[in-house]
């Protein structure tokens, strides 16, 4: 320590001290990045997820999944559905299903957040399928108007144009995207879930799926620039309020122009 | 006219010749009698009416006012909300300014105006003499013009009458061209790529995974300089992938699909709406405006629903680059029937 503290005044001393500091700053940034990037990486699981995740699949999905999730009359092989598949399905309460009917409705969620992602860590096991989508899709900051045209001509069909949902055959239904996460709406463009088809990255680009969620977070958060939207379900809703009260409030006036004062 | 204020019914004859068979008419049993309004005798009561109608002016006065304020008064930036705001207040304005007079005047008149019921007697609808008056127009306009005498006038006035109607007839003819057999074809035709709505960018067959759903245009259509709205409702296709096994194609149709890929008209056989919702497990296609369902495993057959004939299947394949193309044209006109359709 002596030694170093008599050379401390040597010309090359600061030099030393200089490429000792960059250094230690380059080594630090390259470890805080890495951290960073594991955070950032949702599509890598832990082998514990994995086990803990199998735990709870068999206790909570077997039954209908059947054991490995190879499927059983009651419910589809899990196989290649991706950990996307059960984010969306299980992360919206709607697996476990409640009972079988036309289709899984959104309820409470059953399970935590972690054991979502360990219940999604064993899934993925099972098979190539879309992974957790990524956090640069789901910010919200796309191009609302690309969105928007990208909305009318895949979605709007079933979700309707101001995305307040829609009727299917025998049941079934689309549901409203007000107030779906970010993170869900994209896992169920790329799973499919239940009737909806698939959209696939070679159908909508990530950029686009991001621009989709961009126009419903914009549409969501501007409300109706018209009053009331009654449902938003266009001119059944608008035609049945005008029918009943608009006309109702006619009808009053009439009678009151018509009545005796007292 | 008769003022029935003073009240006594007029007549009941009706009543006293009921079971006698002579009632063919009941006679006319006059007005109710009359009742007075408290305002009429209550001085308290005309004054509450009084404040009670000024008050439904002051109400109009306020609503002016507020619409002046709301369109002056709210200041607009470039959000939704603040036109919100301001239309709300607005109609709200106009509605009270409106409403204020007309309900303080009827309430005025029902409350404070005299009362007094009064009962017009019906005219007698036809008179001889009006009649005869009419007749006589008749003949007058026979006689001063002379049409009797004067055939060469009866006669060029006539054909003149006749012909005027003419042009609005032949104006028609504007309607036109006729569609001519634009009906029958669409822009798909042997080779013509299948691409996405709306950037127009060729699909590969590999892009189609089990389950999916593309919306499709002809890879052409973006180029076309004009009626291409037009040519994109003939042409829309929607593309879905099945598991081979599930679809069930009849003799001379095996090979329209590929893989399992297959490509059907969006417009529906029924009024022309697009048929987008596709259930991707139970393979049903579903028209939105009538209901309209179509079942993707049995060639697009109808199972509910208005429509009366299946979704038109467009024949494709694959190119030497992987991309799916059309094999050709439909086979049959696409959308709803027509009368030239046969």
């Amino acid at each position: 320590m002596k030694a170093l503290s008599q050379k401390r005044r040597h010309p090359l001393a600061a030099l030393a001290l200089l490429v000792l500091g960059l250094m230690l700053t380059g080594g630090l940034y390259a470890v805080v990045t890495t951290v960073n990037e594991a955070k950032a990486d949702t599509t890598t699981f832990t082998a514990q997820q994995v086990e803990e995740g199998e735990k709870l699949f068999v206790a909570n999905c077997a039954t209908c999944h059947g054991l490995g999730a190879s499927g059983t009359d009651a419910g589809p092989s899990l196989a290649g559905v991706g950990a996307a598949a059960v984010d969306f399905q299980v992360g919206t309460g709607r697996m476990p299903m409640q009972m079988q009917g036309p289709q899984a409705l959104q309820k409470p969620q059953q399970f935590t957040a972690d054991q979502t992602r360990e219940m999604a860590a064993y899934v993925a096991t099972l098979g190539n399928g879309p992974a957790l989508p990524e956090e640069q899709y789901l910010d919200g900051k796309g191009d609302a108007t690309v969105g928007g045209e990208l909305f009318r001509v895949n979605c709007a069909m079933c979700h309707n144009a101001a995305a307040a949902g829609g009727a299917l055959t025998r049941g079934k239904f689309a549901p409203p995207l007000a107030g779906v996460s970010n993170s869900h709406i994209y896992s169920a463009m790329v799973t499919g879930p239940q009737n909806m088809p698939v959209f696939n990255d070679a159908n909508i680009t990530p950029e686009g799926k991001r621009d989709i969620i961009t126009f419903l977070n914009v549409i969501e958060n501007q409300g109706s620039p018209g009053g009331a939207k009654l449902g938003s379900l266009g001119p059944v809703s608008e035609g049945l309020f005008l029918w009943t009260a608009v006309l109702g409030v006619i009808i009053g006036f009439t009678i009151w122009l018509t009545s005796r004062t007292s | 006219m008769g003022n029935h204020s003073d009240g006594s019914p007029t007549g009941s004859d009706a009543v006293a010749k009921a079971g006698h068979n002579e009632v063919d008419t009941f006679q006319d049993p006059g007005l109710p009698p009359h009742r007075l309004r408290l305002a009429d005798t209550d001085p308290k009561a005309a004054k509450r009416a009084e404040r009670q109608v000024a008050w439904l002016f002051v109400i109009s006065i306020i609503g002016t006012l507020m619409f002046f304020v709301a369109y002056f008064g709210v200041r607009l930036d470039d959000t939704i909300a603040t036109l919100r705001i301001q239309n709300t207040f607005l109609g709200l304005g106009v509605a009270f300014a409106m409403l204020g007079i007309g309900t303080g005047i009827v309430h005025w008149a029902r409350a404070l105006m005299p009362d007094h019921e009064v009962a017009e007697e019906r005219h007698e609808l036809r008179t001889e003499e009006d009649r005869l008056a009419a007749v006589k127009i008749v003949d007058d306009i026979l006689e001063e013009t002379g049409i009797k005498r004067r055939p060469l006038i009866r006669n060029t006035l006539i054909g003149a009458v006749a012909l005027a109607p003419l042009p609005a007839i032949a104006i028609f003819r504007d309607l036109g061209p006729l569609p001519g057999d634009s009906m029958h074809h669409t822009l798909w035709k042997e080779g013509e790529r299948l691409a996405r709505d709306p950037d127009g960018t060729p699909i590969k067959a590999s892009d189609v995974t089990m389950g999916s759903a593309f919306h499709v245009i002809p890879e052409s259509l973006n180029k076309l300089e004009t009626g291409k709205l037009n040519e994109k409702a003939k042409a829309v296709v929607l593309l879905m992938r099945l598991n081979p096994e599930d679809l069930n194609p009849s003799a001379g149709r095996e090979d329209w699909g590929y893989n399992g890929i297959v490509a059907y008209s969006k417009i529906c056989t029924h009024v022309g709406c697009p048929v987008a919702l596709y259930e991707q497990q139970t393979h049903h296609l579903l028209c939105p405006c009538h209901q309209s369902t179509f079942d993707l495993t049995k060639e697009c057959k109808v199972i509910f629903g208005p429509a009366v004939r299946p979704l038109p299947q467009l024949p494709i394949t694959v190119d030497s680059e992987g991309y799916l193309v059309a094999q050709s044209d439909f086979h049959e006109p696409v959308g709803p029937s027509f009368w030239e359709r046969g």
